[in-house]
């Protein structure tokens, strides 16, 4: 509780606390609830930790300081959940401003910007944080009719191509290829009802799949697990 | 929105880390009978079940875990811990008479109270009465020279060197400091050269801030003084987390942060003390109360009783000193760090003084107040007239004395800002480095066409005055 921990509701006290970390070189990361809510914290951030390497003359620096905060329209925030204000930083020399495009790039840059030895701030697309979508199915028997059904919807109302696995033999089931795309970091739907061979999936690719149970006699009903 | 509730994960995991201590707190409730927690005998109970956490638990976290008893009429809420009452009554906040100010000597120099007297060895008194001394000549010297054109801004210290020796000598060398920008007594104290100070109000190459701010903002990894900056308050909530770093590491170091009156109301300040009580840090925080900022008088500046008054609101153990005697300052200084690194919680000294000298060179103060106060302050109450007469009494000082150390330091200086005058400016390249830590290629680009400028135009620029 003392690494990660609430602090009294004050952006301007969060990112000068922030800094105050990370100048004893401890590694800090600052979270702003909304990106709408960060104008508090600009004289910090552009006053402060920006400029703190440069005005010291290097004697001091809060490079192990990263800031996150939720950022974006997500269709209903209005104005007080919706902002992208990355370009007011823009201006800011001495600080990074990072934004992902995707969960997958939203971990590695997330680790860079805490990596880093500048003050960075991470805005993250309030967009990514929905349930994850499905990108690899695999089925069979006639559930693949259903899933490739799934697969044109996902197509046309969420824009997201899916590759539709027909495994035809449920014993021995090609795992290869289903390990082929699964690697090319396509999370996964399980299309078959033998839980012994989903829990051995589980282990091996566990951060991928979404669950997707089906019973012989029934159509699809889809689960989606969110993704941490 | 704003002001949801945040994830409950962190609480769930106390329940589960305390729960065998709080067990046992739970049979001593049984055992002293109180219904609304553990009440003053849980305190000292805490305290014996060992976990410096637990002791130092506040009322309410311990009521979130606590059983509601539908027969009690006593108040269930959990933002406060108190009584009902029935009668409606406002809280006078008591400015005629405010918290009184601890001092230790009297106007004269003679000790009040003997049992307050921190009888500290002789060698340690001169170094506080030397310190005060070189850091008022330092001050003419530089102030002089600003005028003259030979800087381009300073600030002196007049009136508030006793604040700065007698905090900084209740410390430990390796506390980190966070200054405003009239604290430097505090380097002198820890003998930041006189060589380095000039240089930095030169921006010569010797400058360990390369050059890139302007006058008086000194800055020491060495001495662990953080680098000053000119926005104000700015320091605060950064002191705070510095103090939270600490206390994770075990460091048993102690934080201080400075700041004056005035910048007590920025909402920096505001948001350093709650973080500070409620994140549980071992920082001090010393506020400057002196007077004036630049020309806005403190009747001008606040309603309440000053700024010690606002320590208690927050949940923090506060004084009031009179910063102008050393003695004071350095009783509260060090009793305050004692206690904030045993007990992993903030301090605030308020510090009465009065700013002698201008604002800064840009000020002139006869514009809103009189001669008659500040000579009043120069003459009858000054920390540096009161110290002397203290040492003189005990006979460790006297005119002689006085007459060979006036001389000295005022030589020692004049060497270090002859020398200093002397000296290059850094190296034009110097503005682009350390904008982040590796260098860019747009930054690079831009030193190299500023690098092809003077080559084709250098006849233009001072070029002989900076380094190559």
């Amino acid at each position: 509780k003392d690494r990660v921990f609430n602090t009294p509701l004050c952006e301007q006290g969060i990112v000068g606390f922030g800094i105050g970390i990370a100048v004893t070189g401890a590694t800090a990361i600052a979270e702003i609830q909304f990106a709408d809510y960060i104008f508090p914290a600009f004289d910090q951030i552009v006053n402060e930790a920006a400029k703190y390497r440069y005005r010291s003359g290097d004697l001091f620096n809060c490079g192990s300081l990263t800031i996150r905060s939720p950022w974006g329209c997500v269709g209903h925030g209005a104005l007080y959940h919706s902002q992208s204000p990355e370009a007011f930083f823009a201006h800011c020399p001495g600080i990074k401003v990072v934004v992902p495009r995707s969960p997958f790039q939203a971990k590695g840059l997330l680790l860079s910007c805490i990596e880093d030895k500048n003050p960075c701030i991470f805005f993250e697309p309030k967009i990514l944080y929905r349930a994850a979508v499905i990108l690899c199915l695999f089925s069979s028997f006639f559930q693949v009719h259903v899933i490739r059904e799934v697969a044109t919807m996902a197509q046309e109302k969420l824009g997201v191509s899916c590759e539709v696995i027909d495994l035809r033999t449920i014993i021995p089931w090609d795992v290869d290829t289903v390990c082929k795309t699964v690697t090319c970091q396509a999370p996964l739907s399980m299309g078959f009802s033998r839980r012994e061979y989903w829990k051995c999936f589980l282990q091996a690719f566990s951060s991928h799949v979404r669950h997707c149970f089906l019973s012989n006699s029934q159509c699809s009903k889809l689960w989606l697990n969110r993704g941490r | 929105m704003k002001g949801q509730p945040r994830s409950r994960r962190g609480e769930g995991r106390i329940s589960e880390r305390w729960s065998v201590k709080m067990a046992m707190a739970a049979a001593a409730v049984k055992f002293w009978g109180s219904s609304r927690g553990l009440g003053r005998a849980g305190l000292p109970l805490l305290r014996l079940l060992g976990a410096r956490g637990l002791a130092r638990s506040h009322p309410h976290r311990w009521q979130r875990q606590q059983h509601f008893s539908s027969l009690d009429d006593k108040p269930q809420f959990p933002g406060a811990s108190a009584e009902f009452i029935d009668k409606l009554e406002f809280i006078q906040p008591n400015v005629i008479s405010g918290i009184p100010i601890y001092r230790v000597m009297d106007r004269q120099g003679q000790i009040i109270n003997p049992s307050e007297d921190p009888h500290l060895p002789q060698e340690k008194v001169l170094k506080f009465y030397k310190s005060m001394t070189l850091l008022n000549t330092m001050d003419r010297i530089l102030y002089e020279s600003q005028r003259q054109g030979r800087i381009s801004f300073y600030m002196t210290n007049y009136g508030e060197e006793g604040t700065h020796v007698g905090s900084a000598a209740a410390l430990d060398n390796t506390d980190l400091v966070f200054g405003q920008y009239r604290e430097a007594g505090v380097l002198i104290y820890r003998d930041y050269p006189l060589e380095l100070f000039m240089a930095q109000c030169y921006g010569n190459v010797s400058d360990l801030g390369k050059g890139r701010q302007m006058p008086v903002h000194y800055g020491c990894r060495e001495r662990h003084f953080v680098t000053i900056s000119s926005p104000l308050a700015t320091q605060i909530p950064q002191a705070v987390g510095a103090a939270y770093a600490a206390k994770r590491a075990n460091a048993n170091r102690v934080v201080i942060c400075y700041f004056g009156e005035g910048a007590a109301s920025e909402g920096d300040a505001h948001a350093g003390f709650n973080f500070a009580a409620t994140l549980e840090c071992p920082i001090i925080f010393f506020c400057r109360n002196n007077g004036y900022a630049i020309s806005t008088p403190t009747s001008e500046q606040y309603r309440g009783d000053g700024i010690a008054a606002r320590g208690p609101g927050y949940g923090i153990l506060s004084i009031r000193v009179d910063g102008n005697d050393v003695f004071a300052v350095y009783n509260a200084t060090k009793e305050a760090r004692r206690r904030a690194v045993a007990e992993n919680q903030p301090f605030l000294i308020e510090a009465m003084t009065y700013r002698i000298g201008h604002h800064s060179t840009s000020d002139d103060s006869s514009a809103y107040r009189s001669v008659d106060e500040v000579n009043y302050w120069d003459k009858q109450d000054h920390p540096i007239s009161r110290l002397r007469h203290y040492l003189q009494s005990r006979g460790w000082w006297d005119d002689e004395q006085e007459k060979a150390w006036r001389k000295q330091s005022r030589k020692k200086v004049m060497e270090a800002f002859e020398q200093a005058e002397r000296k290059l400016k850094p190296n034009p390249n110097l503005i682009f480095s350390d904008v982040y830590q590796e260098m860019p290629a747009q930054l690079r680009k831009q030193q190299e066409s500023l690098a092809r400028h003077l080559q084709t135009y250098g006849e233009h620029y001072p070029l002989d005055h900076f380094e190559k």
